[in-house]
C-alpha cells in the first residue's frame, strides 16, 4: 500500500537559518501521526512545508503516489488541508461563516454549494444558526469548528493539524478532539497533528515523533509514552515536565 | 504578608445594542505576594477581570466595584494618566493572543527596545544588550537571530515568550499573566513558570495566573479561583484542586486527556442551569 | 410569542441571521448607528447631502443665470434682497454662480476619487502582497510622486496638458494616488502573513483572487476615510488651480476661479471673493467631519464588537 504521506530528508532554510534538518517521515492511510517537541523546533514548519507555505530547500514530499513539486496545484489542495493553531487568527475578520465556506467551493467550481455548506456545518455540530455570523460573533471553540469545517469541505484525505486545541479550554478541547476523532473515523482521514500536550497526542495518535532544533529526536508508539518506554533524555524531560510544576526547595 | 490588591464585588458589563452583556458579575478576592490562579472555561470572564484591574477594558464597558485597590491606590478613582503610569511601571499584564498583541510590521527586537526605552533613559546599544538578555532569559535559543525577526517569522511559542520578555522589563509589583504559556511546549512552559516563581519569591511580586491548564495551575499556584459565567464558583488551595467539590470544576478536570488512560470519546461538560446562579 | 413579533431592529441585530442579506444589512446598520452617534459626523454628512442636493437641482434653485449678467445696472452690487450674495464685476448673481459651481466642485471630487483611489488601492495592495522587486519598483515610483508638493506637481501637469477643468482633474488625480498606495500597502503588510490569508492560499486561491477578494476589502475602509479627509485638500487644489487661471476657464463658475476674479475688489466689494471662499470652507469642513466620523464607524480592528 502506498502511504498517504511520505517525506524524505526534508530541509527548510530561512535566509541562513535551518529550520528543518533532513526530516523523514511516512504516514499510512487512515493513520494519525503526532509531532511533539520543543517550541521553535520546526513542527509548524514541517506542516507548512507540506502545505506549500514554507520554502523547501531539499528533500521530497509525496502525497499518495504523487511527488510534489515547487508549486502546488489545485488538485493538491483537494487532498491536503490544514487547521491552524490560532482560531482567532485563521478566520477572515470581515467574512461570514457562509462566505468562508463558500470560497473553497467557488475556487474549485463545485455546483451544489448550498448542500455542501449545510452538510459541513452539520458535521462539525454548528447547525445553520451560525451560518451567517461573522467570526467575531463566535467563541474560540466555535471558530475552530468553522476552521475544521472549511478544511473538510473539499473532502481531503490528509488533514494537517497545527495545535488545533492549544488555545481552547479543557471542555472545548474535549469537544473538538471528539469531533476530530469522529470525522477521521467517518471519512478514513489521515492526520498529522502537532501538539505540545502529550496527553492530547497519546489520545489522538498511534505513532509520534519527538523533535528538537529542527531534527528528529526519536520516534515512538503512543503506548511507549504511557509505559515510559523512551530512550532519549529529551523525551524523558518532556514526560517529567508534563506532570506539572515542581518547586525546588 | 502585605496585601497588594483588593478586589471586592467587581462587575464588568458591556452595553451592546442587543442588551447588556455581563462579563464579570461580582468577583471578590485579594492578592498578596503570592501566585493566584484563575481558571474557568472560555468566556467565563477571566481576561475581563484581569483587564479591569489593569484599566485595559474597552471604553464602552462599565466597571463597578465596592473596592478596587492596588497598594493603597483606589483604581476606580485614579485618573487615566495615573493609571497609565501604574501600568507602565508597577503593574503589568501579559495579554492573551501574542500574535494579536505584537505589531506585525515591527521586528521583535524593536518592540522590546521601544518598551524598554519608554521606561528608562538608556542608550541604544545598552538597550539592545538588555533586550537580548531578556530574550535569553525567556529561554529563546539564538536571541540575536530572533531579535531581527518579524512576528510572523517566529514560532507560536517564541512570540509568546517575546511578549513575556516585554512585560518583565519594567519589573512590575503585580503581574497578570493571561494564558502566558498556552503555546509553549511543556519544558519551556516550566522554564517560564520558574522565572515567574523567582519573581514572586525573590522580589515579592504578586502574580495572577490565568490559565485553562488545570494541571499547571494546580502544581504552580498557591490558591485557585474557579470562574463560571462571570462568577467565582469555588476558591480553593491549588494543591487541593483535584478534590474540588463543585461539579463544574470536577467536569473541567475530568475532560482532559491523560497519558496512559484511554477514553474515547472524551467526556464533555454537561452544563447545568443552576451553576449560573 | 417573542419570536413572532420581532421588531425590525431586532431582525437587524440578531446574532444568528438567516440569510446573507440579513447578515450584511445587520452589519451596515451597526456601522450606521455607530456613525450616527457622532453628532459632528452627522453634520458633516448633512453638509455633503446638501451639496449633492444643490448640485442636482441647480437650475431650479438658482434665481438667475450663472453666465449672463446685467453689465449695465448690476455690477458689483452688495448683498440685498434681490441678489442675496450680491453680484460680481460682470453683473452676475453670485449665489447663482455658487449654486452652479457646486456641480463643478462635485465633478472634480467624484472624478478624482474614481481615478485616484483605485489606482492607489491597486498599486498599494499589489506592492504589499507581491513584495520583492515589484514592491521596490512600485514604491519608488510612489515616492517620486510624494516628493513633490501636490499643487506644484499638479501645476506641472496642467502646464504640460494645457489649462482647463478636465486637465485639472486629471492632474489632481495623478497627484493624489500616492498616499492611498502607501496606506493600502501598509494595511496589506499587516495582513499578508496572517493565518487567514494562508488559509485562503490553502484553498487553492490564486494571488490575484487573494488580493482582490480578501486583501482589498480589508484596505477599503481606511482608504475611504483617507479619501474623504482628502476631499477638502482636493477642493482646495482645484480652487488653487482655478485661482491661478490653470483650472476652470471663464466663464465657468468654479469657486477658486471666482475668488481669483474677486480679489481685485477685495477691499471695497469683499463679498465677491468671500462668498466662494465661505462655500469652499463649508464643504471642506463637511468632508473633514464626515471623514472623522467614518474613521470611528468603520474601525475594523474592533471587529464590530
Ligand atoms: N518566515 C520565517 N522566516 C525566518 N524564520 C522562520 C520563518 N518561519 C519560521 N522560522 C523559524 O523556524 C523555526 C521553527 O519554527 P516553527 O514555527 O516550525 O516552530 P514550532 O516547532 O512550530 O514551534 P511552536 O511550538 O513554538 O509553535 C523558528 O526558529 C522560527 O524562527
Ligand atoms: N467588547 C465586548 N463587548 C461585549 N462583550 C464582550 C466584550 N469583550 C468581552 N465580552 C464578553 O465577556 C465575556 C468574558 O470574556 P473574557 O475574555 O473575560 O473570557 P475568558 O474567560 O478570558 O475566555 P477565554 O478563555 O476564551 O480567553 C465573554 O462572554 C465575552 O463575550
Ligand atoms: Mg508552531
Ligand atoms: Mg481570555
Amino acid at each position: 500500500m502506498t502511504p498517504a504521506l511520505s517525506i524524505d530528508r526534508l530541509r527548510v532554510v530561512y535566509d541562513d537559518f535551518i529550520a528543518l534538518k533532513d526530516v523523514s517521515l511516512t504516514v499510512d492511510k487512515g493513520e494519525s501521526f503526532g509531532l511533539v517537541g520543543e517550541s521553535g523546533s520546526g513542527k509548524s514548519t514541517l506542516l507548512r512545508a507540506v502545505a506549500g507555505l514554507a520554502p523547501v530547500t531539499s528533500g521530497t514530499i509525496d502525497v499518495g503516489a504523487k511527488r510534489l513539486g515547487k508549486t502546488r496545484d489545485k488538485e493538491f489542495y483537494r487532498q491536503v488541508q490544514m487547521v491552524f493553531q490560532d482560531p482567532y487568527g485563521s478566520l477572515h475578520p470581515r467574512q461570514t461563516v457562509d462566505r468562508l465556506l463558500l470560497e473553497p467551493l467557488d475556487i474549485h467550481g463545485f455546483a451544489d454549494t448550498e448542500k455542501r455548506i449545510q452538510r459541513a456545518l452539520d458535521e462539525v455540530g454548528l447547525g445553520s444558526g451560525f451560518r451567517f455570523r461573522y467570526s467575531h460573533q463566535l467563541s474560540g471553540g466555535q471558530r475552530q469548528r468553522v476552521a475544521i469545517a472549511r478544511a473538510l469541505i473539499l473532502e481531503p484525505s490528509v488533514l494537517l493539524l497545527d495545535e488545533p486545541t492549544s488555545a481552547l479550554d479543557a471542555s472545548v478541547q474535549a469537544e473538538v478532539l471528539n469531533l476530530l476523532e469522529q470525522v477521521r473515523r467517518d471519512r478514513n482521514l489521515t492526520f498529522v497533528m502537532v501538539s505540545h500536550d502529550l496527553g492530547v497526542i497519546t489520545h489522538m495518535c498511534e505513532r509520534l515523533m519527538v523533535m528538537q532544533t529542527g531534527a528528529e529526536v526519536e520516534r515512538l508508539e503512543a503506548s511507549d509514552l504511557a509505559s515510559r518506554n523512551v530512550t532519549k533524555d529529551y523525551t524523558r524531560n518532556l514526560l517529567v515536565a508534563s506532570e506539572g510544576f515542581v518547586r525546588e526547595p | 504578608m502585605n496585601t497588594l490588591l483588593h478586589v471586592d464585588d467587581l462587575r464588568v458589563s458591556f452595553p451592546t445594542r442587543t442588551g447588556v452583556v455581563e462579563a464579570v458579575r461580582g468577583v471578590s478576592f485579594s492578592l498578596g505576594q503570592e501566585r493566584l490562579g484563575i481558571v474557568g472555561e472560555s468566556g467565563s470572564g477571566k481576561s475581563q477581570t484581569g483587564r479591569a484591574i489593569m484599566g485595559l477594558t474597552p471604553q464602552q464597558a462599565e466597571i463597578r466595584a465596592k473596592r478596587l485597590e492596588f497598594s493603597g491606590i483606589d483604581l476606580l478613582k485614579a485618573s487615566p494618566a495615573e493609571r497609565r503610569a501604574l501600568r507602565g511601571n508597577r503593574v503589568a499584564m501579559i495579554l492573551q493572543d501574542p500574535k494579536y498583541s505584537l505589531d506585525p510590521v515591527m521586528t521583535i527586537g524593536r518592540q522590546i527596545l521601544e518598551t524598554l526605552r519608554t521606561h528608562e533613559k538608556i542608550g541604544k546599544s545598552e538597550a539592545r544588550e538588555r533586550a537580548l538578555d531578556m530574550l535569553a532569559a525567556v529561554q529563546i535559543r539564538d536571541p540575536k537571530r530572533v531579535y531581527d525577526l518579524y512576528p510572523h517569522e517566529v514560532s507560536g511559542g517564541m512570540g509568546q515568550r517575546a511578549m513575556i520578555a516585554m512585560m518583565l522589563i519594567a519589573g512590575p509589583e503585580l503581574l497578570i499573566a493571561d494564558e502566558p504559556t498556552s503555546a509553549l511546549d511543556v519544558t519551556v512552559q516550566l522554564d517560564i513558570l520558574r522565572i515567574l516563581d523567582r519573581l514572586v519569591i525573590d522580589r515579592g511580586m504578586g502574580l495572577i495566573f490565568i490559565s485553562h491548564d488545570l494541571r499547571l495551575v494546580s502544581t504552580f499556584c498557591d490558591r485557585v479561583i474557579v470562574m463560571y459565567a462571570g462568577k467565582i464558583v469555588e476558591e480553593l488551595k491549588a494543591s487541593e484542586l483535584s478534590r474540588a467539590k463543585h461539579p463544574y470544576t470536577q467536569g473541567l478536570l475530568n475532560c482532559m486527556p491523560k497519558i496512559g488512560t484511554s477514553r474515547h470519546p472524551l467526556p464533555v461538560l454537561d452544563r447545568q442551569p443552576e451553576w449560573l446562579l | 410569542m417573542s419570536d413572532a413579533v420581532m421588531t425590525r431592529r431586532e431582525w437587524l441585530l440578531t446574532d444568528r441571521p438567516q440569510s446573507r442579506l440579513q447578515a450584511r444589512l445587520g452589519r451596515a446598520y451597526l456601522t450606521w448607528s455607530r456613525f450616527a452617534a457622532n453628532k459632528l459626523a452627522v453634520i458633516g454628512l448633512g453638509i455633503i447631502i446638501l451639496l449633492l442636493f444643490v448640485a442636482a437641482f441647480a437650475p431650479l434653485l438658482s434665481p438667475y443665470s450663472p453666465y449672463i449678467g446685467d453689465l449695465k445696472n448690476a455690477r458689483l452690487l452688495p448683498p440685498s434682497s434681490t441678489n442675496w450674495l450680491g453680484t460680481d464685476d460682470q453683473g452676475r448673481d453670485i449665489l447663482s454662480r455658487l449654486i452652479y459651481g457646486s456641480r463643478l466642485t462635485l465633478q472634480v471630487i467624484v472624478l478624482v476619487a474614481i481615478i485616484a483611489a483605485p489606482i492607489g488601492l491597486l498599486v498599494g495592495t499589489a506592492a504589499g502582497y507581491a513584495g520583492g522587486w515589484i514592491d521596490a519598483v512600485l514604491m519608488r515610483i510612489t515616492d517620486i510622486f510624494l516628493a513633490f508638493p501636490k499643487l506644484v506637481l499638479a501645476l506641472a501637469f496642467v502646464a504640460a496638458l494645457g489649462p482647463g477643468i478636465e486637465n485639472a482633474i486629471i492632474a489632481i488625480a495623478l497627484t493624489s494616488w500616492p498616499p492611498y498606495a502607501r496606506i493600502a500597502r501598509a494595511e496589506t503588510l499587516t495582513v499578508r502573513n496572517s493565518d487567514y490569508i494562508a488559509a485562503v492560499k490553502l484553498m487553492g486561491a490564486s494571488p490575484m483572487r487573494i488580493v482582490l477578494r480578501h486583501i482589498m476589502p480589508l484596505c477599503i475602509s481606511s482608504l475611504i476615510v483617507r479619501v474623504t479627509l482628502d476631499m477638502a485638500g482636493i477642493i482646495l487644489t482645484a480652487a488653487g488651480l482655478g485661482f491661478l487661471g490653470l483650472g476652470a476657464q471663464p466663464p465657468l463658475p468654479e469657486w477658486g476661479a471666482m475668488i481669483a476674479s474677486g480679489r481685485r475688489f477685495i477691499l471695497d466689494q469683499w463679498w465677491v471673493a468671500a462668498a466662494p471662499g465661505a462655500a469652499i470652507l463649508i464643504v471642506s469642513l463637511g468632508f473633514n467631519l464626515l471623514g472623522d466620523g467614518l474613521r470611528d464607524a468603520l474601525d475594523t480592528r474592533s471587529g464590530g464588537q
